[in-house]
């Protein structure tokens, strides 16, 4: 059931992709409904003559075919870039052509041109996410919509939006292109919301919390395999993933419960992520930028690196927060700086760099920043102060995973 | 053992990809079940819902009369008796959505 259900995602993103450069991407419903349909189809023969040994190359042959017939049949060529369009229309060169579209090669290098195209900066940071997610990822507006916690019809309109915006280039983002460095940027920071919305998100539900990690990670995978976009901030990006997916596992018990830090199992995070993890760091330690990657990078490393709590290095954390809100203040970074100061000088350095934390007002209604003044009360001695803050950490819970580990808390201190 | 046609009429079919591949499996699971115990000779085909029909010189499209008769495809089984046959189609997952199972024997010569 897993398999197949990522088969469509991966190869969904992929057929859209492939027949989006050959319509044009102003097509995009067109490519999108092909997917769909060759889909469908696959399942009802399968249905009756089983899973192929490799279904994945199966569906690429049938989108191929189904191409072709398009192709032929509906005359669409006629619509197309007038260069394509003749090479389409005769029969001398058509089955060709697609295939060329269609090879593995051009498919993965087309991937990566759709995510620069639907992280185009001119429209909001929210929409590319939602636009990759849809036409990269092979997500559904409902799976969008509950990852995200917000309506269908909201998510909807977005996509739409975000598509109009699209089809306006006509063609895919062109990686020889200027604007090649600004995109990157953008693209960096939609992989990044994607796989922190996965890791920390509202969504109860953990199956799709983890297929949002996986392909923050899998598009990460793509980054790196392309040596124009494999930069140290790309390799820091994908370091900050890597390390922090490896705590995934003991972060969600198989109940689905929250486990924080403290109390993980160290033993069963993923040695191997761990190790990928860190060298991927080693190797983003090049070239003069340092960006806000390196350092969550950084600090996941030093967690991840350390035995348990009492051996973490928090004076290197403090540091690494430091810089880290020096380069992308905000305050959800100083809330979690100043937990590292209280675990480094004790819990009444801790509030006071709570209290003193710039914007703090923003937090209201950010439940782990009631809990954090909770628990450092609790450690200061001052149980009924703690009290209230893990009850009010209670009432701005924003799903029953939360809801039930903050309830825990606040059950705790008497 | 005598062979039997199950005809796969009508079922709606699935509204997204996740139920799709919800369904299909099913199916596999079906099937697969049918197959360890030696009731299926043939896996059979998945039907096209479009096509013509010809009557003597008329040849017209389909649709055909009623879209829930459709034969959406076929599959040939081995079972001891129309009974034995009847009984292990009750377990199709098409009853779930809307669809019928026809069953009918191969005429012995």
């Amino acid at each position: 059931m897993d398999v197949e259900e990522r088969l469509f995602r991966q190869e969904s993103g992929r057929i859209v992709t492939a027949l989006s450069r050959m319509f044009g991407l102003d097509n995009i419903a067109l490519a999108e409904d092909v997917a769909q349909d060759v889909f469908c189809r696959a399942l009802e023969v399968w249905k009756l003559r089983g899973v192929p040994e490799n279904p994945s190359a199966w569906l690429m042959r049938s989108a191929k075919n189904r191409a072709i017939d398009l192709l032929r049949r509906e005359r669409i060529a006629r619509k197309l870039e007038p260069e394509l369009g003749r090479l389409l229309e005769s029969e001398w060169t058509l089955v060709p052509t697609v295939n060329e579209f269609f090879s593995a090669e051009s498919i993965k290098d087309d991937e990566l041109r759709m995510i620069f195209s639907c992280c185009d900066p001119q429209i909001n940071e929210e929409t590319q996410v939602a636009l990759t997610l849809s036409i990269v990822c092979g997500f559904t507006t409902s799976e969008i919509a509950s990852a995200f916690l917000r309506k269908r019809s909201t998510i909807e309109k977005r996509i739409e939006r975000g598509k109009k915006s699209l089809a306006k280039s006509k063609r895919l983002f062109d990686m020889a292109d200027g604007e090649l460095t600004t995109r990157l940027s953008a693209v960096h920071r939609a992989i990044y919301l994607l796989f922190n919305e996965g890791y920390h998100g509202a969504s109860a539900e953990t199956s799709v919390r983890s297929e949002l990690c996986r392909e923050a990670m899998r598009l990460g995978g793509l980054l790196l395999e392309n040596r124009l976009v494999s930069s140290p901030v790309t390799y820091a990006l994908c370091a900050l993933m890597w390390l922090h997916a490896a705590r995934l596992p003991t972060r969600l018990d198989r109940k689905g419960e929250l486990t924080p830090l403290r109390d993980q199992d160290r033993s069963s995070w993923d040695a191997s992520l761990i190790a990928a993890g860190n060298d991927l760091l080693d190797r983003a330690a090049f070239g003069p930028d340092l960006s806000e990657y390196h350092l969550e990078a950084a600090i996941a490393s030093v967690h991840s690196n350390a035995a348990n709590e009492d051996e973490t290095d928090w004076a290197r954390l403090v540091w690494l927060y430091d810089m880290l809100v020096t380069i992308r203040p905000s305050p959800v970074v100083e809330l979690n700086r100043a937990i590292a100061v209280a675990q480094l000088k004790g819990p009444e350095r801790g509030l006071e760099a709570i209290r003193s934390i710039e914007r703090g007002e923003e937090l209201a209604l950010y439940p782990f920043y009631s809990a954090a003044l909770g628990e450092l009360e609790f450690r200061a001695g001052h149980a009924g102060s703690a009290r209230k803050h893990f009850e009010a950490a209670v009432a701005l819970a924003r799903n029953r995973v939360e809801r039930r580990y903050l309830e825990g808390r606040r059950d705790a201190v008497r | 053992m005598s062979e039997f046609v199950y005809l796969y009429r009508g079922g709606r079919r699935a509204e997204t990809p996740a139920e799709g591949e919800v369904v299909m499996q099913r199916w596999v699971g079906w099937l697969q079940d049918l197959a360890s115990k030696g009731h299926v000779k043939d896996q059979g085909q998945p039907l096209e819902a479009e096509g013509k029909v010809v009557r003597g010189r008329t040849v017209t499209d389909g649709p055909y009369p009623e879209s829930k008769d459709i034969v959406g495809g076929y599959t040939l089984i081995e079972a001891k008796d129309l009974a034995q046959a009847a009984e292990l189609a009750g377990g199709c997952p098409i009853h779930d959505f809307g669809g019928l199972v026809e069953v009918r024997p191969v005429m012995k010569m």
